[in-house]
């Protein structure tokens, strides 16, 4: 996927180094603040010795030791529980979900336990959840979830979902930090597919802000994650067709940034959610809702969605592309968009 | 019960359990006069768990606390009052009336973990605990409690097992009461004593006569040195009864009474009331000094809970989020030199490595740091210049394991008598031909 997101690099002045993967940005990222900080800690499957399922923790057993990484049975429920347990005595653990689609095993932990903890008696648990999401690759119904919003549902946690190598590493730095329990999604259609140029200095994206990867006129797509791309590639379509649009990528789910979504709103007066999440209760319904209240006589056409089929995600590569939005649908959506 | 403890220890058992009893007493009062807001939890017979369980904690030590454990919470520091403001939902109270009960903690002064109604859940978070404890070198043990109904969870067994494989500090009270509300431990559980279930993670347990505060005291002071030296998890089945329902809506007539009058004739705080009089360490006197005490106690405690404004309704929005290090400061204390966690010195050895993996394919192969399992860099006893705590290194090390190949710096000149590291899935003669 050939992809020219950031900029950033180059921008705050940073000498940029070879071009890095998805997958490495986030072993950066894991790596340097490691070394940045002795309580930062991993725990997780298959983590340790063998590095990750997708090799994200590569390297990282040797360097840090088995107390810092630490390989656990196949128990959800605790991996989570005993990040929570650890960051009470003030680490930051980064625990990983070998598949995102496993997360709902943990799923008590992290919506009873973790989130509450702060609201209820002030108790900060600051662990980062973190693991491959997303389909595209045909793994099944059981390796392609995108379960973000059962979680941008619960008061208490923050939900990430970054589309490029840069965000991925700055994001999963601003997570570590943070006091608060993050669920850091990472698509894995993207792991070896986008590549980029990151500086070789410290830096950290923050959490909670969208970004305009494409300025336009005519309507504004919002995306994340492997969606961002497929609206940036029918974006550039739509541009021979006469149609300016405007691509926002989200990159953080919870808290959502409504300003952003407004200010190109009210630019456009148009707007298209593209998500690979299931259709009912995907982002896109919260997004027109705040468009709704709060921008309603900007509106110049309804606010459409693309986004995956409201059913599991099928196993054969013809269903799962059926399931899928894909460029195609951003486009005839898009179209029937403009028209208004 | 046999006579083991100093007086003090002896006095201040009694002391916590009748605390507890009419700490309990109390509440049930303002129950009755519709002052506690949800229900009310009671933990009347079993006193002699919560308190003889939690006493043979240090005050560095860590614990999270059941519904019916609130003798444990009194014996770790807690006040009385912030007990009856909890469930008054008073705005003085630990959470400020956003929960209720024992669903209460205290991070940073009396490291105490609040518990959730799931049950079960307690159990890896203070692994976690135990294991951050371990880290950070403070030598501590944590400690929860769960009922003979709650072991039935998934995420028990997950827990005991990660703290069985961890060998964490930790102690595990498995209070079977006989009874999860109306469900007796015979349609629980399958088993003449819960704590067999120990073996299963192998790790060792204990069964103990909950009534007895003594038989209870030594026993978990027992676990708690075991667990503190680097044994790593115990279990501990207490054995007692709960004497009223689930809750106080509850009659609890499922309860067969020849069950309810043998438990009865062996209340705890009697037992115990007989054993220090026969010992001569109670007597009419000092009796009625220890009631006085609690009585004058409580009744100012009551004062101030009932006292204790509602929380405001806007509050209801505060709070969801740490805003940063104005609202906390997330900071370990560490108790062990940083420079044995700082890499390059690794604090742990491996305690196998395995050739190939960590050659940073995934990364392009340019900037993994350290490849794992490079086995011409290692060698025995490369450790000189790491001291691993021994409770650490004990912890991690299975025994059956052969000895811990080192790595140590890339220059390090390969060493053709070093012992092979042991490859899973491969012999170790394989791995020494190269």
């Amino acid at each position: 996927m050939p992809m020219k997101t950031n900029g950033a690099a180059k921008a705050n002045g940073s000498q940029a180094v070879a071009q890095v993967t998805f997958l490495e940005a986030i072993r950066q990222a894991m790596y340097e603040e490691m070394e940045r900080d002795p309580a930062v800690v991993l725990i997780g499957e298959d983590i340790g010795v063998y590095g990750g399922a997708f090799k994200t923790s590569e390297g990282l057993l040797e360097r840090f030791g088995w107390e810092r990484v630490i390989d656990t049975p196949i128990s959800e429920s605790a991996i989570v529980g005993a990040a929570c347990g650890m960051s009470y005595l003030g680490l930051r653990p980064i625990a990983e979900m070998q598949f995102i689609d496993f997360i709902v095993c943990a799923f008590n932990q992290i919506t009873n336990f973790v989130a509450k903890g702060h609201y209820l008696w002030n108790a900060p648990a600051p662990i980062v959840i973190r693991g491959p999401s997303g389909g595209g690759v045909h793994g099944g119904p059981f390796h392609s979830a995108n379960p973000e919003m059962y979680f941008v549902h619960t008061p208490g946690l923050k939900v990430i979902y970054p589309s490029t190598p840069y965000d991925a590493k700055g994001l999963l730095k601003a997570a570590v930090r943070d006091n608060n329990p993050v669920l850091f999604f990472e698509h894995k259609f993207l792991y070896r597919r986008v590549k980029e140029e990151l500086p070789v200095d410290d830096y950290t994206v923050p959490i909670g802000k969208a970004v305009v990867r494409r300025e336009g006129k005519h309507l504004t797509i919002i995306s994340y994650a492997a969606m961002m791309h497929t609206s940036l590639e029918a974006a550039a379509e739509l541009e021979k067709e006469g149609i300016d649009a405007e691509v926002i990528d989200l990159r953080t789910l919870l808290p959502l940034d409504e300003e952003t979504i407004l200010a190109s709103l009210r630019k456009t007066n148009k707007c298209l959610v593209v998500h690979e999440d299931t259709k009912t209760g995907g982002i896109a319904g919260e997004i027109a809702a705040i468009l709704c209240e709060r921008a309603f006589g900007d509106l110049d056409g309804p606010l459409m969605r693309v986004t995956a089929l409201d059913t599991p995600v099928p196993y054969a590569p013809s269903l799962e592309e059926y399931f899928l939005p894909n460029k195609e649908k951003v486009l005839h959506a898009a179209r029937t968009l403009a028209k208004y | 019960m046999k006579k083991a403890l100093t007086r003090q220890q002896y006095l201040d058992l009694y002391y916590f359990m009748r605390l507890n009893r009419a700490v309990e007493d109390t509440m049930v009062k303002l129950f009755r006069q519709n002052k506690i807001v949800g229900g009310l939890y009671s933990s009347l017979g079993q006193e002699a768990v919560s308190v003889g369980t939690a006493y043979a904690l240090e005050k560095k030590d860590w614990l999270a606390p059941m519904i019916r454990n609130i003798g444990a919470l009194l014996v770790k520091g807690v006040p009385a009052r912030d007990v009856f403001m909890q469930h008054m939902a008073k705005y003085d109270s630990p959470t400020k009336g956003k929960d209720g009960t024992s669903h209460f903690g205290d991070l940073e002064n009396l490291h105490i973990v609040s518990p959730i109604s799931m049950l079960g859940d307690l159990i890896p978070v203070m692994t976690g605990v135990a294991i951050a404890g371990r880290y950070l070198g403070q030598k501590i043990v944590a400690m929860t409690w769960i009922g003979d109904g709650g072991s039935s969870t998934g995420v028990f067994h997950e827990g005991m097992n990660f703290a069985a494989v961890q060998k964490a500090p930790f102690v595990l009270v498995l209070e079977n009461n006989q009874w999860a509300y109306s469900t007796p431990v015979k349609r629980q559980v399958p088993l003449e004593n819960l704590a067999d279930r120990a073996k299963a993670y192998g790790i060792p347990s204990y069964v103990v006569d909950g009534n007895d505060v003594v038989a209870v005291y030594t026993t978990a002071k027992e676990a708690v040195d075991r667990a503190r030296n680097g044994e790593g998890p115990i279990l501990i089945e207490v054995k007692t009864f709960r004497r009223l329902g689930h809750a106080q809506h509850d009659p609890a007539e499922y309860v067969p009474k020849e069950m309810r009058a043998y438990w009865e004739a062996r209340d705890p705080i009697a037992l115990y009331e007989k054993f220090l009089t026969a010992e001569k360490l109670l007597d009419a006197n000092s009796k009625k000094e220890i009631d006085e005490k609690i009585e004058k106690l409580l009744s100012s405690e009551r004062d101030f809970a009932e006292n204790s404004p509602l929380p405001p309704a806007e509050f209801a929005a505060q709070g969801v989020y740490c805003t940063g290090d104005d609202c906390h400061k997330v900071t370990p204390k560490w108790e062990r030199p940083l420079a044995e966690v700082t890499p390059p010195k690794s604090s742990v050895p491996a305690v196998w490595t395995v050739k190939g993996f960590g050659s940073g394919k995934a990364s392009g192969g340019g900037s993994a740091p350290i490849h794992f399992g490079d086995t011409e860099k290692h060698e025995e006893n490369g450790n000189a210049d790491q001291e691993v705590p021994e409770a650490v290194a004990e912890a991690i090390q299975a025994p059956a394991k052969p000895r811990p190949v080192k790595s140590t710096s890339a220059k390090a000149t390969p060493k053709k008598s070093a012992k092979p590291a042991v490859v899973s899935g491969k012999s170790p003669a394989r791995k020494a031909r190269r």
